[in-house]
C-alpha cells in the first residue's frame, strides 16, 4: 500500500499508460480524449451553427464514459491515493518561479497564483484560465489531437503529422514558459 | 452495459495521470523549461511501447477481443494545420499545464478553476468548428 501512496516514477506511469492504450485498442477503440471537446459541442446543439458539429454523437458513447471515468479516478486518487501533494521539483524550477512571483512552488499539484478559486472572480485570473483552455481547444481541434492522439497514440504508429503536431507543442510550450509566463507573473519591482 | 469496461479504464487513466504528477502544472513548466527527466520519461516509455503494440496490431499478430484486425485511423495530414494547431495548442498547454486528459483528473482533484479552462476548451473546440473550412491545412 505504501508503494501506491508514494509519487509513481516514470517508467510506472509510462507502461501504465501504454497499458491502457492496449486496452483501448484491443476492445476496438482508439486512444485520444480532445474528440470530446467536439462532442460536448454537438450535445450543446452546435450543430445550429456549423455543420461541422452535425455528428453522431451516441457512437462515440464510450468517449464520453472514459472521460467520466477519467475524472472517478481523479477523485479516488486525490482522497484515498496520495499521502501528499507535495512534487519534487529540481531547485532550479523552484527559484525561476520565486523570481517571477510564485510562491511554494511544488507544495502542491497547482500552483496558487494560476488555479485560486478566487482567480476566477478577478478580469486577469479569469482571462488567463478562459484563455488558456481556448488555446487548448482551438489547437487540439485544428491540429486534429492532443497529447495522448497525437504524441502517443500518433507517434506510436510512426505518423508524421503527429510528429509534426508534437513539435508544435513543443514550440508554443516553450514560447509560453521562457517568455510569456514570466510577462505574465513577473512583478513590477519599484526601486 | 457494454461500455463499463471504458469506465474502468478511464478510472485507472485518471489514477495513472495523478499518481505520476502528470496533472500537475509544475511538471509540465519544468518539461518545457528542460529542467526535468520526469515527464521525458513518462511519454518516452509510453511511445517505446506503443510503438511495438502498434507494430504488433499492424502486423496482425495481436487480434482485438474478437479476433479482429485492429486497424489503426491514419491522422489527418497537413503541414500547417498541425505545425500551427500544434503551436497553439502548445501555448495552452503550458499555461494551464494540463492537456484535456489531466483536465478532467484536477476536475476530479476538485480544483474549481479547472472548470474555466475546460469551458474555454470547449469554446475553442467550438471556434475551430465555425472555422474549420476557412482555416489551411
Amino acid at each position: 500500500m505504501e508503494i501506491i501512496l508514494q509519487p509513481w516514477p516514470w517508467y510506472v506511469g509510462g507502461p501504465l499508460i501504454a497499458l491502457i492504450l492496449f486496452l483501448m485498442f484491443y476492445f476496438g477503440k482508439a486512444f485520444g480524449v480532445s474528440t470530446n471537446l467536439e462532442t460536448f459541442c454537438t450535445i450543446g446543439g452546435a450543430g445550429k451553427f456549423s455543420d461541422y458539429f452535425k455528428t453522431d454523437w451516441k457512437a462515440r458513447k464510450w468517449s464520453l464514459i472514459f472521460v467520466v471515468g477519467i475524472i472517478i479516478g481523479g477523485f479516488i486518487s486525490s482522497h484515498y491515493l496520495m499521502n501528499s501533494q507535495v512534487i519534487d521539483l529540481n531547485p532550479e524550477t523552484v527559484s525561476d518561479l520565486a523570481n517571477i512571483g510564485f510562491a511554494n512552488a511544488g507544495e502542491t499539484y497547482l500552483p496558487q497564483e494560476i488555479f485560486a478559486t478566487e482567480s476566477i472572480f478577478t478580469l486577469k485570473g479569469f482571462a488567463i484560465l478562459i484563455g488558456a483552455g481556448i488555446l487548448i481547444g482551438f489547437g487540439a481541434r485544428y491540429s486534429g489531437g492532443c497529447t495522448s492522439g497525437h504524441s502517443i497514440t500518433g507517434i506510436s504508429s510512426l505518423q508524421l503529422p503527429s510528429l509534426l503536431a508534437t513539435i508544435g507543442f513543443f514550440i508554443g510550450g516553450i514560447i509560453m514558459a521562457w517568455f510569456i509566463i514570466p510577462l505574465l507573473f513577473e512583478r513590477v519591482i519599484i526601486y | 452495459m457494454k461500455n463499463i469496461k471504458f469506465l474502468i479504464f478511464g478510472i485507472l487513466f485518471g489514477i495513472i495521470l495523478s499518481k505520476t504528477e502528470v496533472v500537475s502544472w509544475y511538471r509540465i513548466y519544468e518539461m518545457f523549461k528542460f529542467q526535468s527527466f520526469h515527464m521525458y520519461g513518462v511519454i518516452g516509455s509510453a511511445v517505446t511501447i506503443g510503438i511495438i503494440l502498434m507494430q504488433l496490431f499492424k502486423r496482425g499478430i495481436v487480434k482485438d477481443y474478437l479476433g479482429n484486425q485492429i486497424n489503426i485511423k491514419e491522422k489527418k495530414s497537413g503541414f500547417i494545420r498541425t505545425l500551427i494547431g500544434g503551436t497553439i495548442f502548445g501555448l495552452g498547454w503550458a499555461l494551464a499545464g494540463a492537456c484535456p486528459g489531466p483536465m478532467f483528473v484536477l476536475i476530479g482533484h476538485g480544483a474549481v478553476s479547472i472548470l474555466i479552462v475546460l469551458l474555454g476548451a470547449i469554446i475553442g473546440a467550438f471556434f475551430y468548428g465555425l472555422l474549420s473550412k476557412k482555416l489551411p491545412n
